[in-house]
């Protein structure tokens, strides 16, 4: 009877079960989360260590404790920019995966500019980094964009060989001439005077690129859900053809969002800079970006839900420390962890849509049998 | 030929989608070597019955007997084996293959290196007892639609099928190639060889070639019986049911000024190889003008200019005098809408719900639409929904359902309603009709009629020339890129507009 199960869900669709389909955007992340976490027990097990005491460590270190917030809440930053750095164009069914790329370029115009400001007031120098390394960040997934525009060049590919062009191009000038003479071990730019230093929130030991980071996905929700603009992106990303029968500017939408989305990664940069490194040198170079691919995915390219996510995410990347630690891992197992769990969530795109009808054949077999 | 054509006979064929009964206790009968006409309306049930028949689908209920006895029919493979073979509505053939290569390629057994000398003698002989031929050497791809089908029923005949299933195999053919291809078949079955069940919509070819027709509706037989003893009104009636088929509101008014032309517009096809000039093209106010044409023919790539899809190489477009390039600013100004064939793929976003799909033209055209400049009126373009889907008569579970849950047929009424909702100066519509079934088709129709009386420039674009005929003030053939022949639609002849379409009249 497999073929005719096809065509179960499109007679039996709308009928019972009726907030499944809204459920669904939450159930299938959490059970591709859960089976993620099964698959990565199953290589740990292998390895004679266990599931358990790696989960309770991560929960630990992560989450549990007053001393754990910080380390977590540090990390989230730059995965809430990177996060939405794919998944604003993805709204317009574009695959922009080279955040990495305007992430590491914008922390080098922060990093570059701000040390050239040296005695400027500190608003002044701030609003001059944060230009500097949005429209750096902009202009290099723009570029994309406009390739894709003007000669359809594929922007997956285009934004990764984007994104590798980009370190290159920072290594370059971090080791020639933007190089501190003083960093002798570890190339860097001249370090940002302490008044162009971003500190810590009240509170909260966390520092303020978390909350524009949490501002700029409230921001990016507004714009996609609420206004004219974002309603054209999406139906431009659920469907080309008919957004450019209603004559929509398509064009200037994909160069507009795959620049916005290179601005935010950016910016991004720029607290990585400023907040955290205090200059711009390799440690720059941290593959948050392609982390933002998990992120954004695991969010459904939904900006609301890369908050919880990139915290989620956050706090599995603060526990390394300690998992290395005390269960003698590598620090790659958490790349592990985060691989098992992307490949179950491509894997459930494909189960989008049919969860309600999925969940009725197994309660009628269940009833049957 | 060696094996006589078997019959079939389906008995009591049920077939249940969950709680949706799509087929309802249908029983059909075809002797051996006669020509059976399966007739209904879209969703009547053919499609499931054939699929049944096939092994695409398992039956609920129901038996089939080839050659008197039961048939267990599990997979396409079973019924190839039992001699039975579809010929689908589209093509599938390989196009960069020769048809030599493609009838090789078809069979099950062909070993892994090809002996082609030894091919080439066994297909001469095969097509020796055959009564029509098609070029075996060219690519598939430059064969003419016709030959085509009539390759693909070879096809059949090669893979030793002697009951064919013909799925409206003339859809895509001109008039004067759907009788040749037709011909063919029939001859096939007088002499005993082949056994056709033909799905169609079309009365004409029923007579011209039908012995018997069965007549499905909602699921259920509603009659059969000998063509020669029934009349075209007999059959529609079976079809249709109590439901009264309506004529067209009477023509009224006379054409105004020209809204939409084109001069001397050239643009690349498709391929990119070759171009599409359209020379002159003029539409007023309150006329329809009909673009006939086989697919394939240009006609995608004229609605891709008129919508601002594909650029033009030169020439002119304007609207009320306007140059006109299709941005959304034009549009609104000139009050221009378009309704592109398959509208779920070329004119909704289908995972959007009802309500927005609606509001796709005035989401964002200030105090008179249903959105503001920068943030949308959600509330605005609900009530506004609600109000188009009574008006127009769209069935969904409701304005926040996702436009792809809809039936094709409200589909293409919501489109229409978003596109002719408001003061509308001209209208583009590519096949609207397309896969819609009677009573779909003849309010779209309806609808159309009413616009062009009310004073809107309608320009058709469709493959289906009766409906260009019922509608049409005039009449333009598009054969391979160019407009070849226009003609008053009161006074075109459907024959001499098919030998235009098919490029053969100079």
């Amino acid at each position: 009877m497999s073929k005719i199960s096809t065509a179960v869900p499109v007679a039996g669709r709308g009928r019972g079960l009726p907030l499944l389909p809204r459920l669904e955007a939450f159930l299938i992340p959490l059970m591709a989360l859960i089976a993620g976490g099964v698959l990565f027990s199953l290589f740990l097990l292998v390895q004679g260590k266990s599931p358990v005491e790696f989960f309770s460590l991560v929960w630990r270190a992560g989450f549990s404790t007053a001393f754990s917030w910080p380390n977590t809440l540090s990390r989230v930053s730059p995965l809430l920019f990177a996060g939405l750095c794919v998944a604003i164009p993805a709204r317009l069914g574009l695959m922009v995966i080279g955040g990495e790329g305007a992430i590491v370029l914008g922390g080098l115009a922060a990093a570059v500019s701000g040390a050239a400001l040296g005695g400027v007031p500190a608003p002044l120098g701030f609003a001059v980094m944060v230009i500097a390394a949005m429209a750096l960040g902009g202009l290099w997934l723009g570029i994309v964009g406009a390739l894709r525009v003007r000669r359809g060049v594929n922007e997956t590919i285009a934004s990764l060989l984007m994104a590798y062009i980009a370190t290159a191009l920072f290594n370059h000038f971090v080791e020639s001439v933007f190089r501190d003479p003083a960093s002798l071990n570890k190339p860097s730019t001249r370090p940002l005077p302490e008044s162009l230093r971003v500190g810590d929130m009240p509170v909260l030991q966390a520092h303020w690129g978390v909350a524009v980071g949490v501002l700029a996905c409230l921001l990016a929700w507004l714009l996609i859900e609420r206004t004219t603009l974002g309603f054209a992106a999406r139906v431009t990303g659920d469907n080309p053809r008919a957004a450019q029968v209603q004559g929509f500017p398509v064009a200037g939408l994909v160069i507009g969002f795959t620049a916005l989305a290179g601005a935010l990664a950016g910016l991004g940069g720029f607290f990585e800079v400023a907040a955290v490194h205090g200059t711009a040198n390799a440690s720059l170079i941290s593959g948050v970006g392609y982390t933002g691919i998990l992120v954004a995915f695991l969010a459904r390219h939904n900006p609301l839900a890369i908050i919880p996510v990139a915290v989620l995410l956050a706090g599995i990347e603060a526990s390394s420390g300690l998992v290395q630690r005390r269960m003698d891992l590598p620090d790659a197992t958490i790349l592990v962890l985060q691989g098992c769990v992307f490949i179950i969530v491509l894997l459930s795109e494909t189960i989008q849509g049919r969860l309600p009808a999925a969940l009725r054949s197994l309660t009628r077999r269940m009833s049957n049998g | 030929m060696s094996a006589p054509a078997p019959s079939l006979e389906a008995v009591g064929m049920t077939m249940r989608f969950g709680d949706f009964t799509a087929l309802d206790n249908v029983s059909l009968s075809v002797p051996p070597g006669s020509f059976h006409a399966l007739l209904g309306e879209n969703g009547a049930g053919k499609s499931t019955l054939v699929k049944c028949i096939m092994g695409f689908y398992h039956a609920t209920s129901g038996a089939l007997l080839v050659d008197y006895r039961e048939a267990r029919i599990q997979d396409p493979r079973d019924a190839q084996a039992l001699g039975l073979g579809m010929v689908y509505q589209h093509f599938t053939l390989v196009p960069s293959l020769s048809a030599a290569e493609n009838l090789v390629i078809s069979r099950g057994d062909t070993p892994a290196l090809i002996n082609w000398a030894a091919e080439r003698a066994r297909l001469e002989a095969f097509l020796a007892g055959m009564p029509f031929r098609v070029p075996l050497d060219r690519p598939v791809s430059s064969l003419a639609a016709g030959e085509k089908q009539k390759l693909e029923i070879l096809k059949q005949l090669y893979l030793g099928s002697r009951f064919l299933i013909l799925d409206e195999p003339t859809s895509v053919l001109t008039p004067d190639e759907a009788d040749e291809v037709l011909g063919h078949v029939k001859a096939l079955t007088v002499s005993g060889a082949l056994s056709v069940l033909m799905i169609s919509h079309k009365f004409r070819e029923v007579r011209a070639f039908a012995d018997d027709v069965t007549v499905l509706r909602r699921g259920a037989l509603a009659g059969r019986g000998r063509v020669a003893e029934l009349t075209n009104e007999d059959m529609a009636a079976m079809m249709m049911g109590k439901a009264q088929i309506g004529s067209a509101p009477p023509r009224t008014g006379t054409p105004g000024d020209a809204v939409l032309e084109l001069r001397g517009a050239r643009a690349r096809d498709r391929s990119g190889f070759k171009e599409i000039g359209i020379e002159d093209l003029k539409v007023r106010a309150g006329e329809i003008v009909g673009v006939a044409g086989i697919s394939g023919n240009g006609q995608v790539e004229l609605m891709e200019v008129l919508t601002g899809q594909r650029r033009l190489l030169s020439g002119a477009m304007t609207v009320q005098g306007a140059p006109y390039a299709a941005t959304r600013a034009q549009a609104r100004r000139h009050r221009v809408r378009y309704l592109p064939e398959e509208p779920l793929h070329n004119a909704c976003a289908p995972h959007m719900s009802v309500a927005e799909n609606l509001a796709l033209r005035d989401f964002d055209s200030g105090r008179n639409g249903t959105g503001g400049r920068i943030f949308l009126g959600r509330a605005r373009m609900a009530r506004r929904a609600e109000e188009l889907i009574r008006s127009f008569d769209i069935r969904t579970r409701g304005p926040q359902a996702q436009i792809r849950d809809l039936s094709g047929g409200n589909v293409q009424r919501a489109a229409l309603a978003r596109e002719l909702s408001g003061d509308v100066a001209l209208l583009v519509v590519a096949n609207p009709c397309f896969g819609l079934d009677f009573s779909a088709a003849r309010a779209i129709r309806d609808r159309l009629m009413q616009a062009r009386n009310d004073g809107v420039a309608v320009l058709l674009i469709s493959e289906d020339l009766d409906e260009i005929l019922e509608l049409a003030d005039r009449v333009l053939v598009m054969s391979d890129g160019h407009i070849t022949h226009e003609a008053r639609a009161d006074q075109a002849k459907p024959a001499e507009l098919g030998r235009y379409m098919a490029g053969h009249a100079a």
